[in-house]
């Protein structure tokens, strides 16, 4: 069973207090992005600290899922779509052209909004990646990184005796941990969530947001969403996004107690948004 | 395949009986009073009619090549010829068709240029699938069968493979030898002794009269006596992987053509099917680093199957009746055996029906060949149906794997 306590970014140490430094992993300056003659996102600056959860938070159109696309070129298939200006990983230039974007996507994990999984069975959601991505892998091999992949998704013990039943027939919140799990067992170094818990009840978010604090130990986690609670409970930064632009970034608790911009306080006190 | 078909025809006799028993009753019961009941008289016209169609149904039927009497006619190398040309056909349609559809609805090019070709090729598409069949007819004809000339005439073809050439003499006795040539245009030199073939395949020694040998008397003698300039026509005989180019009016060709016509219907309803299967699906796929074929390949194509099986079932339902498109390519109603080979000429069951339905009525002789057009158009609807529900019962077990 997941763990039953409510992650609290006041009850934990945040970055400052520990003293403990985590290097970028991505990090961004001048970025721009456009779709066709409409500018999407202007000059934006941010960087994001490894094995942290970052949240993006922001009224609607304010184009924090278009940097989330951005960042693992999902964004490539759209047409008109085109970016300019700095955005990296340590040894990858993620807008190059000469980057390969199937190696990109294995590196950076992406779970959307709807749950998403495959018309297949639960087994073969969670070793869809694994069985194109690696090596031949033996039979015992795949159990057991499916059985590590549900485990890590707080999954396992929910469907450990239907693994071989369609994945169709989990309930929303299951589906959308089936599809967490199925991003982390193809070994990515970042997790990128775009509203993950805007179709689910409260419940199932509150376990999606324990599992995102759970997981925070070895991914790096970008997660954009609408609901100032989910990002003030579950985020260790924020970056607060209004009409393309940054406007405040910084610690989770800073942003939502002691915003620096008036705007950043009108949002995440409910005046506007 | 043909027993099943018979076993479906009985269901024609249960109200025959009833009628017999109906009418040997009334028969019963009028035959004091009055002798000559127009009631039973109508009875009786009936009662013939459904003779007459059972008479045609049955299993020598489905065996029976075409006759000059509607009684003796049959449909066997017609029926043969249909199931070939449409195995033939799904042969080639199904991977162009989903493979077309693929291309133009997974990989659109980003490239003005390019996405202006798949647009024009896209409409293209969708007005070839209001075209008359007929038109495929000459295109095939054209196309496949002639090819346009380019690899001579399909008598006389620039390529052949997995065909004997014989040349074929009447000897002085009256009878039909075989002389085995390498080449359609070679002429062998009649010499004394040399062996020749039987139509029984038992070999002979020719005995050739020259303008100054005698006349041999014994009739033994004379059944492989040639005079030494008498000219023998050529036979070909095919081995069942025979080719040729161009193809001529063969089974191959009447399937390609067949193809042509299905495939606008095929293609724009494996797009829509296609079309069907959610984003999110496609996305979830590359997010975790497929590439576009291994999304395909592994997502799209197997949520989209029982969708683009339905668009086949209905397109091959056409093949199946199709007449026009093969009455150019082959026009053959009169053929004593189903195809043995690809290369083969055939008959196929609609324009089987076509033809005896075109025939005059006899009026002196009760049994017409619209009686057989007519069991014909049920053997045929029994095959439509055997085809479709094949079709239909795959789609179910694909269905039921997805969800």
């Amino acid at each position: 069973m997941p763990p039953k306590t409510k992650p609290k970014f006041l009850s934990r140490p945040s970055n400052s207090e520990s003293g403990q430094v985590h290097p970028n992993i991505i990090s961004m300056d001048n970025f721009c992005a456009w779709y066709g003659d409409f500018q999407a996102l202007h000059n934006l600056k941010l960087d994001i600290p490894e094995n942290r959860v970052t949240a993006f938070i922001g009224p609607s159109g304010c184009g924090k899922s278009t940097l989330l696309k951005w960042i693992n070129r999902m964004n490539d298939i759209v047409p008109g779509a085109r970016a300019s200006g700095k955005l990296v990983l340590p040894d990858i230039d993620i807008l190059s052209r000469s980057t390969d974007v199937v190696a990109l996507r294995r590196r950076i994990g992406i779970v959307f909004q709807k749950p998403n999984p495959f018309p297949k069975s639960i087994f073969d959601n969670i070793a869809f990646g694994p069985r194109l991505h690696f090596a031949k892998l033996s039979k015992s091999d795949l159990d057991d990184l499916v059985e590590w992949a549900l485990k890590k998704a707080a999954l396992w013990n929910e469907v450990k005796d239907r693994l071989n039943k369609s994945a169709l027939g989990l309930s929303g919140g299951q589906q959308q941990r089936l599809c967490i799990a199925r991003a982390i067992a193809v070994g990515p170094d970042i997790l990128l969530m775009d509203e993950p818990c805007s179709a689910l009840d409260p419940a199932s978010t509150a376990r999606i947001e324990d599992l995102i604090f759970e997981l925070r130990e070895q991914y790096s986690i970008v997660i954009v969403t609408h609901n100032m609670q989910q990002a003030a409970r579950c985020s260790d930064r924020t970056a607060f996004f209004f009409e393309g632009k940054i406007i405040e970034e910084g610690e989770t608790e800073d942003v939502f107690t002691r915003p620096k911009e008036q705007q950043t306080e009108d949002y995440v006190t409910g005046k506007f948004g | 395949m043909l027993s099943i078909f018979y076993q479906g025809l009985p269901a024609f006799n249960p109200p025959q009986d009833d009628i017999v028993a109906e009418l040997s009753e009334i028969e019963s019961k009028l035959a004091d009073v009055v002798p000559d009941s127009s009631e039973a008289r109508a009875l009786t016209a009936r009662e013939e009619e459904l003779q007459k169609l059972q008479a045609t149904i049955n299993k020598s039927f489905l065996s029976k090549p075409p006759a000059p009497g509607s009684r003796e006619a049959g449909i066997g190398p017609a029926l043969m010829g249909s199931i070939w040309v449409c195995v033939g056909c799904s042969v080639f349609f199904l991977p162009l068709g989903v493979g077309t559809a693929v291309f133009l609805e997974e990989f659109k090019p980003r490239n003005k240029f390019l996405r202006w070709l798949s647009d024009m090729l896209q409409l293209n598409i969708s007005n070839l699938a209001g075209v008359p069949s007929i038109v495929y007819g000459i295109l095939g004809m054209t196309v496949f069968a002639t090819m346009f000339g380019l690899f001579g005439s399909p008598n006389d073809p620039f390529f052949e493979l997995g065909t004997k050439f014989k040349r074929q003499y009447v000897t002085e006795g009256m009878q039909v030898v075989f002389v085995p040539v390498s080449e359609r245009d070679e002429v062998p030199t009649l010499s004394n002794g040399m062996t020749a073939l039987k139509s029984d395949g038992t070999e002979v020694k020719l005995n050739i009269i020259g303008d100054d040998d005698e006349f041999p008397e014994d009739d033994e003698t004379l059944n492989v006596s040639l005079l030494s300039d008498s000219e023998g026509g050529v036979v070909a005989e095919n081995a069942w992987y025979s080719f040729r180019l161009p193809f001529g009016r063969s089974v191959l060709a009447a399937s390609m053509t067949l193809m042509l016509v299905i495939l606008p219907v095929v293609i724009i309803s494996t797009q829509e099917a296609l079309r069907a299967v959610p984003t999110s699906l496609r996305q979830g796929a590359q997010g975790l680093g497929c590439t576009p074929w291994q999304t395909v390949r592994n997502v799209t194509l197997p949520a989209a199957i029982p969708g683009i099986m339905t668009g086949c079932i209905l397109s091959m339902s056409r093949a199946i009746g199709e007449a026009a498109p093969i009455l150019m390519i082959s026009g053959i109603v009169a053929i004593s055996m189903g195809p043995q080979h690809l290369m083969d000429d055939f008959s196929i069951l609609p324009l089987q029906i076509f033809y005896w339905a075109g025939q005059p009525v006899n009026e002196a002789d009760p049994h017409n060949f619209q009686h057989v057009a007519a069991g014909a158009i049920i053997v045929l609807l029994l095959v439509l149906f055997a085809f479709n529900s094949v079709a239909i019962l795959l789609r179910q077990i694909a269905q039921k794997q997805l969800s």
